[in-house]
């Protein structure tokens, strides 16, 4: 132990800290994150030069009138390692996830797209239980593989498989799915546990062991959205909180809407393998994906109906109300903590990392 | 889980409140010294429900916070070198060095792995006899000895590609020099638990008798914290300094025989610049001239780096208890998340990100626990 002599005289006022990074001249992994450099990403490169009024409307699935048809139409790339997972693989996510951008908008996928990305060496044998567990979540979701192409690059310069889907749907006639249509007292519903598909993910490609499997809740949620939409039709928007967690489907929702939401940090359904898997990597359950999950917010007139016909459904069983939308705070989603304080539930920055200690 | 859920719950916090409340009759100053203790006391609210007069002062004991820029420079430099698997624990890779990060550096070629224990990044030299494998050892008493035990084991086997960037630092020559700073506020201190599992707690009677201040053994849950709380004001409000251990469950008075016996082997004590505190005598450990050959700074030579930072950052005021984050001028505006100026932004235990990220919002605070209103 330092004689007090020794110790130096804090000069606080000299002390400085590093420029931060600004400006990235190259992609780095948080681009695909699904929090703030994503957003970025899109608002300042793809978004302007694009350009489009339809591409302005930034859900899940693009809503579009042709042929007297309201269509939606989503696309999505799937680039998950391992290929395969407890309670599903890449081909199950190629399906579902975009079946259910669709459903986000009230659509049912009626076609899909599928191109493969294969990598040179990938053994066929895997190619094929790939395509296998993608055919059979088409016919359970309902939708047909329409048309498709593939492409290999050369062996380092892929992961195996990548997939890229795309899906067209029918919107049914009064239904409008939008955040802006969310209001100060809109309930907000999530259809079960948070955070299985992440810590799913996460233990086989990390190697990380949690005392118990944990699986992937990939489903297709067309089915439930039907279920809630024969209740009313006037839900005010549905998310899909896949990358980013249920916390960036609330900000994207409170931001876009101009409304504040408050949870209640206790109401969330987060399983205890989940929640003992993000205590010991220091995660929050709030952001780590989903694939098999919506959250919903719904006229308050209407939520009791919907939340019943939701637990009637085999994936909403566990269904339930964690907070609403309010006049307070506009854009900024705040959760009640368990112990009665309370605490802003942030957009992502990139992807979330697991803590020192 | 266990040993967990016991240590949130609602009632048993709501009984710790009423003392608290109860006992405190004047202003009182605390710092928690560990990064995870601030987190844990801004994600629970926690300093809304305790008393106004009991003040929280965040310390700096966070490890990703006080790791001097000077390190990562080095780290970014090492990560970058053709044939080089840098290996670190995840929230290293998004703290700024001069100008990147080593996120940026991934971006940019270098293979960055982020492994989730140290003997992993062993397991990857191993694997890799071709490359050489470098595992970013930083933080206080708690990552040490695995890391120390790494080191080892590398000499054990004969395991040459594989050397470590060390930056440890050891809490008591920090409260030290805390406590010896003309400006200091700070008038008791709850430990960080989990450095005291290793440590002990035999360093802490002298600095409790000669600062005269409370200082209370406190584990990372909201009860525990809540305990230490208590403890630290009854102590206080009785004119008493000892030490105590709050946290038996994890903490014996000797701490863990044989993680001090393996630091003891492969590191020495050596004088360490803290980030926003300055160089602390004693206050570090590098690896000893026995384990030269596997210290990453002599194997790839990464001296006379020039560092520059801005003037805008006042993290160093707050590391020392003297600034609240959002007293800053630049919180929320200049510096955020997204755009740190300072360490204490980017590690999500840094006291400047968890206001950022969970009180921005200065709801009313609450002085009981109650029950969220019922959504009517």
């Amino acid at each position: 132990m330092s004689d007090t002599t020794e110790l130096p005289v804090l000069d606080v006022e000299a002390w400085t800290c590093p420029l931060p990074v600004r400006d990235r001249p190259r992609v780095v992994m948080g681009h695909g994150g699904g929090g703030v450099l994503s957003a970025e990403l899109v608002q300042q490169i793809f978004a302007p030069a694009f350009g489009g009024e339809v591409l302005a409307q930034m859900g899940d699935a693009a809503v579009l009138s042709l042929g007297g048809a309201r269509l939606a139409f989503s696309t999505d790339s799937y680039v998950v390692r391992p290929l395969f997972f407890p309670g599903g693989s890449i081909g199950d996510l190629a399906v579902n996830g975009t079946v259910n951008d669709l459903a986000m908008s009230g659509a049912r996928a009626a076609y899909l797209s599928c191109g493969f990305i294969l990598e040179e060496g990938v053994e066929l044998d895997v190619v094929t239980r790939v395509s296998k567990a993608l055919g059979a979540a088409a016919r359970t979701a309902g939708v047909e593989v329409a048309t498709g192409d593939t492409k290999v690059v050369e062996a380092g310069h892929g992961d195996g498989i990548f997939i890229n889907t795309a899906g067209i749907g029918i919107v049914p006639a009064g239904v409008d799915l939008r955040p802006q249509r969310v209001v100060p007292g809109d309930v907000v519903i999530v259809s079960g546990a948070i955070g299985v598909h992440g810590v799913a993910i996460m233990s086989v490609r990390e190697g990380l062991e949690f005392g118990v499997e944990i699986k992937s809740d990939c489903a297709a949620l067309g089915g439930l959205v039907d279920t809630m939409l024969a209740v009313t039709p006037d839900l005010h928007v549905l998310r899909d909180p896949t990358r980013g967690g249920l916390a960036a489907s609330l900000n994207e929702i409170a931001a876009a809407s101009g409304t504040g939401v408050v949870v209640r940090e206790r109401d969330i359904p987060v399983p205890p393998a989940v929640a003992n898997a993000c205590a010991i990597l220091g995660l929050d359950p709030m952001y780590i994906a989903n694939e098999g999950k919506l959250v919903a917010f719904v006229p308050r007139a209407h939520a009791d109906a919907v939340l019943e016909a939701m637990r009637a459904h085999p994936l909403g069983a566990d269904s339930v109300i964690i907070g609403e939308a309010v006049e307070e705070h506009p854009g900024m989603v705040v959760a009640r903590t368990g112990l009665g304080g309370t605490r802003v539930v942030d957009l992502p920055i990139g992807e979330q990392l697991p803590r020192i200690c | 889980m266990k040993y967990i859920d016991e240590f949130q719950d609602p009632e048993l916090a709501r009984r710790l409140l009423d003392d608290i409340h109860a006992t405190v009759t004047r202003p009182w100053a605390l710092m928690e010294v560990c990064g995870g203790q601030t987190h844990s006391i801004i994600r629970h609210g926690l300093d809304q429900l305790l008393p106004e007069q009991v003040e929280l002062i965040h310390g700096p004991g966070c490890p990703v916070c006080v790791t001097p820029l000077e390190v990562i420079d080095k780290a970014l430099e090492i990560a970058s070198r053709p044939g080089v698997i840098f290996c670190s624990f995840g929230d290293m890779l998004r703290v700024p060095g001069t100008g990147r990060d080593l996120f940026q550096v991934r971006g940019e070629g270098g293979d960055v792995r982020v492994v989730y224990s140290p003997l992993d990044a062993l397991l990857i030299a191993q694997r890799n006899p071709d490359r050489e494998v470098v595992f970013f050892g930083i933080g206080f008493e708690t990552t040490a000895p695995p890391n120390a035990m790494t080191v080892h084991q590398a000499r054990r086997l004969g395991i040459g590609n594989f050397s470590m960037l060390v930056s440890h630092v050891r809490v008591p020559p920090a409260i030290e020099a805390i406590m010896s700073s003309p400006s200091c506020r700070v008038q008791g201190f709850l430990a960080a638990g989990h450095v005291c599992s290793v440590m002990g707690v035999e360093e802490y009677p002298e600095l409790a008798e000669r600062f005269r201040v409370p200082i209370v053994v406190t584990g990372f849950e909201p009860l525990d914290i809540l305990e230490g709380v208590r403890r630290a004001v009854r102590q206080l409000e009785r004119g008493e300094h000892t030490v105590d251990n709050a946290y038996a469950r994890a903490v014996r008075p000797e701490g863990n025989p044989a993680a001090r016996a393996m630091l003891e082997d492969v590191f020495e004590v050596t004088d360490r610049a803290w980030r926003g505190i300055g160089v602390i005598p004693d206050s570090g450990w590098r690896l000893s001239p026995k384990y030269r050959d596997h210290d990453a700074e002599h194997r790839f030579a990464v001296d006379g780096i020039r560092t520059a930072e801005p003037a805008e950052c006042r993290s160093g005021e707050v590391l020392q208890g003297l600034l609240k984050p959002h007293e800053c001028e630049a919180f929320g505006t200049l510096c955020t998340p997204r755009t740190p100026l300072g360490a204490t932004m980017v590690s999500s235990e840094g006291a400047c990100a968890a206001y950022y990220l969970y009180r921005r919002l200065d709801l009313p605070a609450t002085t009981t626990v109650r029950e969220a209103s019922p959504v009517v």
